[in-house]
């Protein structure tokens, strides 16, 4: 593994199962009464958050604590990036301040990449602009692993707003790395053109897609996209790609409903669809921790074990 | 003070004579002069293995004085210019204030003359602000010297204001209206070239439709009106087809592309280097071969460097928020041999063409642009054609945001003369 997880890309089919693994084993320190090991004891992870994100950042943040890292939280509201202080600056900051690790979250897309000219310590992108969210493709693949029991061959959508989801571009590369057939679904304005390219099929017809599938994946569809012209209305994109109650009956049994959250309620998933058993989104969750320890500990303090690369 | 100075044994490359063979030069008293009318006691540079062109003439430079002094001064962009074999640069108009009035051009002007380096033939701005409702003063720019108007950085959007632009002009005879063609819509937000990369990288794309929809108007207005028409740094394979077919049909246009465009592609941007952020964006290996035809055949006139300095704080930040440009007047000659005169896709004499004679004429630079001939006003560069350099910071420009930086170049200035004078000598400036 390299020293930075930057792209689903920076890593392996080798890499991704290495991680899946770890993450099995840190699982199941989450069902202890004392939830905590001494893996990174002494270490310092920093939360460098950007953008607003309470999902992502509280993951991360159990995942160091559980690890027993000393975590920092640096959001820009009231700090010195709220006075207009650069990336670069922020960077040099703390690094100077000893950063082991570094989570950041950013709406740039790329601003994780230019990070790591500026620090020492290992970076770690939970989620860049419109570019890639590595560590929710991966908590995506832990949890379809252990509800399927495989990735190879399993038969994937992911509907929506593909063109601006950074969830969409990561997971789409780490399922075809990994041998997944995957399906990108959502009104051909909001799907890159060149997906083709990624290895991935197209729809624009989600019923005709629905009834071959191991897993429906749906994205966040923003309004504002709306403003943008992107589509004419919210009830027209719900009609159209929503995932309603009548729809789910045109999935195979067994199939899994995920979502990376948060989800709005109504618009690309019914109400009552996301309560179903099927719908995975709090087991996305829980995964979510056990796999930002695994990417910690293989980043941070795995080189015992023999797992770091070329750092 | 002027100088006497025998060029000893180079390879004299002087397109508007079609001449390219070794032979001596002499200068002095500011002219070219025969070699065996020098004064006794001459400067005598030994030119062996070196190539002597008429200094390079940049028609696409931002120097950035008035307004952004903390990038670049007119002294600053001078010397860069000088020391990348330029004896004339032509500074566009995106100032602040904008030179949109002869004031501003005067300033331009005297700025240079103090710094003694090169000449300045300021473009004029073709609306008020760059704001693109009112004409600017248009012949009071042209009284001032004005040549060539642009609101470069954007487009003149409003066709009916474009259409009298190019109609206006008509009365001052060859005065280009240059357009820097992107259609506002459509690159709105766009960090680089929309395609297989863009896609990859979650960075809002350009297509290359932003451009051509704008070459396909402009050179309509160019027929409707019979103006004048200059179409500034082309970026995709078909505005190159479209004005080779306007030139067929006879229009007068011209078109210009820059050393960037010619070398690197939106590939190059997997590393979100923001010197590679540039207007309009870096596009495909398939756009770049069809720039390096249209140059090699003509149907692309000049090659101009878009120097575009900013200061560091501009561009050590994200992709998004960086300032888009590269510097480009110190790395532009050895950036063409380099990649196209080395590999055989560009003759040495063409490439001299669209990088001093060509421009010259555009910019109405009567000094420059060769022929290297007694009589005319010494405007020399004098190159090693075969010197290897690495491109790194510091620069003679203010600024270092170079997309060229960590490159290996081939082609080294050895000599710059302008107006008679040395002001480069052995790489290094002068004054």
């Amino acid at each position: 593994m390299n020293k930075h997880l930057l792209s689903i890309n920076d890593l392996t089919a080798e890499d991704v199962l290495r991680i899946l693994d770890t993450a099995e084993s840190f699982r199941e320190v989450g069902t202890r009464v004392i939830k905590k090991v001494p893996a990174l004891r002494g270490r310092t992870v920093v939360n460098l958050f950007y953008e607003n994100s309470t999902r992502t950042r509280i993951s991360f943040e159990l995942a160091a604590k559980r690890l027993s890292a000393d975590v920092i939280n640096f959001t820009t509201s009231g700090t010195s990036v709220a006075k207009g202080e650069s990336l670069k600056d922020t960077a040099l900051t703390l690094q100077a301040m000893g950063a082991d690790a570094i989570v950041i979250r950013h709406a740039s897309s790329g601003a994780p990449l230019t990070l790591t000219r500026w620090v020492r310590g290992s970076v770690l992108n939970a989620g860049d602009g419109t570019h890639e969210h590595p560590t929710q493709a991966l908590l995506d693949l832990y949890t379809m692993r252990d509800r399927l029991g495989r990735l190879e061959g399993l038969r994937v959508a992911i509907v929506g707003d593909v063109l601006h989801s950074r969830v969409a571009r990561s997971l789409s590369f780490g399922l075809v790395k990994m041998g997944a057939e995957v399906t990108l679904v959502g009104p051909p304005t909001l799907i890159p053109p060149e997906a083709p390219t990624w290895g991935v099929a197209v729809s624009y017809d989600l019923e005709a897609v629905l009834p071959k599938l191991d897993v429906c994946y749906l994205l966040r569809i923003q309004r504002e996209r709306q403003r943008q012209r992107f589509f004419p209305s919210l009830r027209e994109y719900s009609r159209l790609y929503g995932l309603t109650r009548e729809r789910v009956g045109m999935l195979p049994e067994g199939c899994l409903i995920m979502h990376p959250g948060p989800m709005n309620r109504g618009v690309e998933i019914e109400s009552d669809v996301a309560d179903l058993p099927q719908a995975v989104m709090e087991e996305q969750v829980t995964n979510g921790i056990a796999i930002r320890m695994a990417l910690l500990y293989l980043l941070l303090g795995g080189k015992a074990e023999g797992v770091g690369g070329d750092a | 003070m002027p100088e006497a100075i025998l060029l000893r044994g180079g390879r004299v490359v002087d397109p508007a004579a079609g001449r390219d063979e070794v032979a001596d030069v002499g200068v002095a008293e500011g002219r070219i002069v025969p070699p065996d009318a020098l004064p006794a006691g001459a400067l005598e540079l030994d030119c062996s293995g070196l190539v002597i062109a008429p200094g390079l003439v940049d028609p696409h430079t931002h120097l950035r004085q008035p307004g952004g002094e903390d990038a670049e001064t007119v002294e600053t962009g001078c010397r860069a210019a000088a020391l990348g074999g330029y004896t004339a640069v032509a500074p566009m108009a995106n100032t602040d204030p904008v030179a949109d009035d002869a004031a501003v051009i005067r300033e331009v002007i005297d700025l240079a003359a103090a710094a003694g380096l090169c000449d300045v033939y300021p473009v004029g701005a073709v609306t008020r602000g760059l704001a693109g409702e009112d004409l600017a003063e248009l012949g009071e720019m042209v009284e001032a010297g004005v040549r060539v108007f642009s609101d470069d950085g954007r487009v003149v959007a409003n066709p009916q204001l474009l259409r009298n632009a190019l109609t206006y002009a008509l009365a001052f005879g060859e005065v280009a209206i240059a357009e820097h063609c992107e259609d506002p819509a459509l690159s709105e937000g766009g960090q680089m070239h929309e395609g297989q990369h863009s896609a990859v990288l979650g960075l809002q794309g350009k297509p290359r439709e932003s451009e051509e929809i704008v070459v396909a108007r402009d050179l309509a207005l160019a027929r409707l009106t019979g103006g004048r028409l200059h179409l500034l740094h082309l970026s995709s394979a078909g505005s190159v087809e479209m004005v080779r077919r306007a030139k067929a049909e006879g229009l007068r246009v011209t078109a210009e592309v820059t050393p960037h465009h010619l070398v690197f592609t939106d590939a190059d941007l997997v590393t979100y280097d923001t010197n590679l952020k540039v207007n309009p964006p870096l596009r495909t290996a398939e756009d770049r071969a069809a720039l390096r035809r249209g140059l090699a055949d003509g149907t692309i006139d000049v090659i101009g460097t878009d120097h575009a300095p900013h200061p560091v704080e501009r561009k050590e930040v994200e992709f998004d928020q960086a300032a888009p440009g590269t510097i480009g007047l110190e790395t532009a000659l050895a950036a063409v041999l380099t990649e196209l005169v080395e590999p055989g896709e560009l003759s040495l004499l063409r490439a001299i063409e669209a990088m001093s004679t060509a421009p010259a004429r555009l910019l109405g630079a009567a000094d420059h642009g060769g022929p290297i001939e007694p009589g005319r006003p010494a405007m020399l560069v004098a190159f090693d054609p075969a010197a290897t350099w690495v491109v790194e910071p510091p620069f003679a420009s203010r600024s270092r945001n170079s997309a060229f930086i960590g490159r290996t170049l081939r082609g080294r200035v050895v000599h710059t003369i302008y107006r008679g004078e040395l002001v480069v000598a052995d790489g290094k400036a002068e004054r």
